[in-house]
């Protein structure tokens, strides 16, 4: 299964990303093989409704679960009405550490 | 005739000129006020009176599900994210839609079309023989100033001497009050937040062609900064109103200064006539 960690950078030893719709960089992990793949967000500098439309780039990536600190109302609602499981993260190390805890199941799912 | 009163910085007392020079102008003459700052609309407080309410709108899409086949050309095209276009239909986030009508432009099935949606409202009344006062009220919640003031001002597109009271600061509210004005007054006190703000909201002015001259308020005298820059930016003081309490009492019981203190008058009149002069008018 595929899911999306906010990260500060583009490989697996980054600092995970507390913000959503800010976040330097997504990446986009098949929790099965391990391969990953990192796209930029290109929406992290805009001056508004960055949520939503990093949230659009994420539901076209078909992912099943977002890893992040905080996710916005508007976006929130976006990735929900797709299907996407939100997890929270914020124990403030790397993309790695995070799909660690995620693959042990011992991160809180928040919606 | 257009007169817009700003600041930069808050509470400076933008509405008590303007409060005052509406009120001195209708002993002699027809004029309107409008209460620009629509987030805490308070001119209504000094010129209590009954008033016609009518609501602003501003148009926000709804998309035909049965149409859209979900090809995501408008989600792509919305730059602030108003829109998410999911497999099976389309998230809508009217807090976030400016209203630009794009969506329904490009939409290759014609499948979006807009609807009103309230933002606020304009308030008429005539408080005085020869004064109008129009307000615009933004409803609690809502993120845009300027479909409100845009409103306010369209209500009296038609009237000849206009007084607009602004917002406080320098962003878009603020642009819009300015907005095809023959003149400005800024007003500022003598503090170097005042001085600060002002040099901003000179900035603004400069920028929308509009000429501005500018009140000190509440002057404790010691106003040599914003004197030597408004000297070195070529502006005139056309008024300075001292620091008294005598003044602030009048103001905080929500009378007139005009009103009690006639004699403030000729002080007001001479500030029409140097706006008219900063206009190039008789």
């Amino acid at each position: 299964m595929k899911i999306c960690i906010t990260s500060q950078g583009s490989t697996l030893d980054s600092q995970a990303e507390e913000r959503f719709g800010r976040a330097p960089f997504f990446i986009i992990v098949d929790t099965e093989t391990g391969s990953f793949e990192a796209l930029e967000n290109q929406f992290a500098g805009g001056s508004g409704g960055v949520g939503p439309k990093a949230a659009q780039l994420i539901i076209a990536q078909d992912v099943k679960g977002m890893v992040s600190g905080m996710i916005g109302g508007n976006a929130r609602e976006a990735l929900l009405a797709a299907g996407v499981h939100l997890y929270a993260y914020r124990a403030g190390g790397t993309v790695r550490d995070a799909l660690d805890r995620f693959n042990k199941n011992t991160l809180e799912r928040v919606a | 005739m257009k007169i817009a009163v700003a600041s930069g910085k808050g509470g400076t007392g933008k509405t008590m000129v303007a409060a005052n020079l509406a009120f001195t102008l209708s002993q002699t003459c027809q004029v309107t006020l409008v209460d620009c700052d629509v987030e805490e609309p308070n001119l209504h407080l000094f010129f209590p009176a009954p008033a016609t309410a009518t609501d602003v709108t501003v148009p926000v899409p709804v998309v035909d599900e049965k149409i859209c086949d979900h090809c995501g050309a408008c989600g792509e095209f919305c730059q602030y994210g108003a829109l998410t276009v999911l497999r099976d239909r389309v998230l809508f986030f009217p807090e976030l839609c400016h209203s630009c009508g794009g969506c329904t432009l490009v939409c290759p099935k014609i499948a979006i079309h807009e609807v009103p949606k309230r933002v606020g409202i304009v308030t008429c009344a005539i408080p005085l023989p020869r004064l109008n006062l129009v307000s615009g009220y933004l409803d609690a919640g809502s993120p845009f100033a300027v479909p409100v003031i845009k409103a306010a001002k369209t209500a009296t597109v038609r009237d000849s001497l206009v007084i607009y009271d602004s917002s406080p600061g320098t962003s878009c509210p603020v642009i819009e009050t300015l907005d095809g004005c023959d003149a400005c007054i800024l007003v500022t006190e003598s503090t170097p937040f005042g001085l600060h703000d002002l040099q901003l909201a000179v900035d603004v002015a400069d920028r929308l062609g509009v000429p501005a001259g500018i009140v000190i308020n509440r002057s404790d005298g010691k106003d040599q900064a914003t004197l030597d820059f408004c000297t070195n930016h070529g502006l005139d003081v056309i008024m300075t109103i001292p620091f008294e309490r005598g003044i602030a009492a009048i103001q905080s019981r929500g009378d007139l200064l005009c009103r009690v203190r006639p004699e403030w008058q000729k002080a007001f009149s001479a500030l029409y006539g140097k706006c008219c002069a900063l206009a190039g008018v008789d």
